[in-house]
């Protein structure tokens, strides 16, 4: 099994008709995602190769039955297309745009967890999500994911998320759903909503997490982790060598004063039983030595 | 966090006297009301002839943190006179850069004269670049994967000159422009290029290498390690041009391990 999406995932992708949102949107349609629509204001009746476009996401919803949206715009309309996203009736919300300003984000996390209590969001500045043969939603290269499992992996990073897609792969070891959680301050899914999906997928049967400095969101997931997860879970934080008070490309990549370091993630991701790595090539070859003593 | 304990750094008094902080999750969609900013005075023990005038004033602080797009909005210390006044004796903010489209009135701010030589020119250049101290000169594709370059640089003996992100848009004008900066950093005595293919494809990122050279003369060794989509063609096409100072390395660990000993 897969988790938050499988290969009945209909999908829509507002800014289709972008340049973007054309180029991932087929990209995905290709690797065998259902993309059933596209929303752009103004361009309803129109199409991209074959998609048909609407003006609005309600009216998407309506004609396809689509449950799950790819947010291709540029940061200023972002928050709009989100709201619009689940006002609509979409449930599950995948937002790639680096660069929405962190207060635009805190209100539309707010906005969406009171208005729309059943809709996830995933991202924004995320790679998107892949459960491999089944279904691809973001800008991940398909071909260096490998089907059937059973590794789940949870990742901040986007490149680091293909370096453990590659790492698995290469040496035969499958992924159930691998889920770029992104690299802002105030991500709508975190590592504990995808832990926690995992934990509950029967072909899941250990996860690969990728965290870097910045915020607590690691140091949560390993109190969580500590206290609920029962499969094998290895971890890689970058940044060791970070300096402080810099943002490290990803806007919530950043040491404020003695917080956020990767030695303390690490730390405390140790101490909940969690098995850190210090690179991404050795957490590659931990997982694979872990899933062939199953 | 508000503490009546000001005028020193409040990361200590979070560390050792963490009591003394008052602390308050402000949901954006509701925002700060001058009831709720009342209590919260009086939570921090704040004087009491202070409270009402403090209140007010994080109201308005919360206000310029939000309107002003900042990532941090600081007042501290904030003092009561003898004659019963509140003020503002220093103040911090920092802004967040994906808010600068809204706020032109920032680049009347805007000073570089505290800024790294280096970071200056990477700047101008468009680049996502931050200096640092080391031998190493470090370009790779994606925050994630360049901050991890440097941790690798770091566990096999050697130091990163920089951190270096050049995204999704390893052509030859975003490699001939990462090369440039990095040369011209007199520490730098190895490169690592770190590329991992995913939209990027490694044969452009391979052209891209070939093509900045022509234009750019880079006098230390450039290691490079290429993976992901297109890497079997990427490296076919550097093949015939490798020498003693353009290396390819299968893995990440073997060209950190290669441009360290250079490096050294």
């Amino acid at each position: 099994m897969s988790i938050f999406v499988d290969e009945n995932t209909k999908v829509i992708v507002q800014g289709l008709t972008g340049g973007q949102g054309r180029f991932h949107g087929l990209r995905n349609r290709d690797y065998g995602t259902k993309v059933v629509g596209g929303v752009t204001p103004g361009k309803g009746g129109t199409d991209v190769d074959g998609i048909p476009v609407f003006n609005s996401v309600r009216q998407a919803v309506d004609a396809t039955g689509a449950t799950a949206s790819f947010v291709v715009v540029p940061p200023r309309f972002a928050s709009d297309a989100i709201i619009e996203a689940a006002q609509g009736g979409i449930t599950f919300i995948v937002c790639i745009t680096e660069g929405i300003p962190a207060h635009d984000e805190a209100l539309t996390y707010n906005r969406l967890t009171e208005e729309f209590p059943g809709v996830r969001l995933l991202g924004p500045n995320c790679p998107g999500i892949i459960s491999p043969g089944k279904c691809n939603i973001g800008i991940t290269s398909g071909d260096i994911a490998l089907a059937g499992g059973p590794v789940g992996i949870v990742s901040r990073s986007g490149t680091l998320t293909y370096q453990a897609l590659h790492e698995l792969s290469m040496q035969g070891i499958g992924q159930t759903t691998c889920v770029g959680i992104g690299g802002d301050p105030v991500p709508g899914t975190n590592f504990i909503d995808c832990l926690a999906e995992f934990e509950k997928d029967p072909e899941t049967k250990a996860v690969m997490m990728i965290g870097e400095i910045g915020g607590s969101e690691e140091e949560r997931a390993a109190e969580w982790i500590k206290l609920n997860m029962t499969k094998p879970v290895v971890a890689y934080v970058a940044g060791v060598t970070a300096p402080p008070g810099r943002k490290m490309g990803h806007a919530g990549a950043i040491i404020s004063g003695s917080k956020g370091t990767a030695q303390a993630k690490m730390d405390a991701l140790t101490a909940a039983g969690v098995f850190v790595c210090q690179n991404p090539t050795e957490a590659g070859a931990k997982m694979v030595e872990i899933v062939r003593a199953m | 966090m508000l503490s009546a304990q000001g005028g020193v750094e409040i990361e200590v008094v979070a560390e050792e006297n963490p009591d003394a902080i008052a602390f308050l999750s402000i949901d954006p969609v509701e925002g700060l009301s001058l009831a709720t900013a009342r209590r919260w005075v009086a939570e921090a023990e704040l004087d009491e002839v202070a409270r009402e005038q403090a209140a007010e004033l994080l109201v308005k602080l919360y206000e310029c943190y939000t309107q002003g797009d900042c990532d941090l909005a600081e007042i501290n210390p904030l003092i009561l006179t003898p004659d019963n006044k509140v003020h503002a004796l220093d103040a911090k903010v920092t802004l967040d850069e994906n808010a600068s489209y809204r706020h032109p009135e920032w680049e009347e701010f805007r000073g570089d004269e505290f800024e790294d030589p280096r970071e200056k020119m990477a700047k101008e250049r468009g680049l996502n670049y931050i200096g640092l101290d080391g031998t190493v000169g470090i370009i790779a594709n994606g925050a994630g994967l360049a901050m991890s370059t440097l941790d690798v640089v770091n566990q096999v003996g050697g130091t990163a000159a920089n951190f270096l992100d050049i995204g999704g848009g390893a052509n030859a004008d975003v490699m001939a422009a990462a090369l440039e900066v990095i040369n011209a950093d007199p520490k730098v005595t190895s490169i690592f290029v770190n590329i991992f293919g995913g939209i990027t494809r490694v044969d452009e990122v391979a052209k891209g290498v070939l093509e900045a050279l022509q234009r750019v003369s880079i006098t230390s060794p450039i290691v490079l390690r290429l993976d992901g989509t297109n890497a079997v063609e990427g490296r076919a096409l550097l093949a015939p041009h490798l020498n003693d100072h353009l290396i390819t390395e299968p893995t990440m660990l073997d060209a950190a391990r290669r441009a360290v000993a250079l490096a050294n």
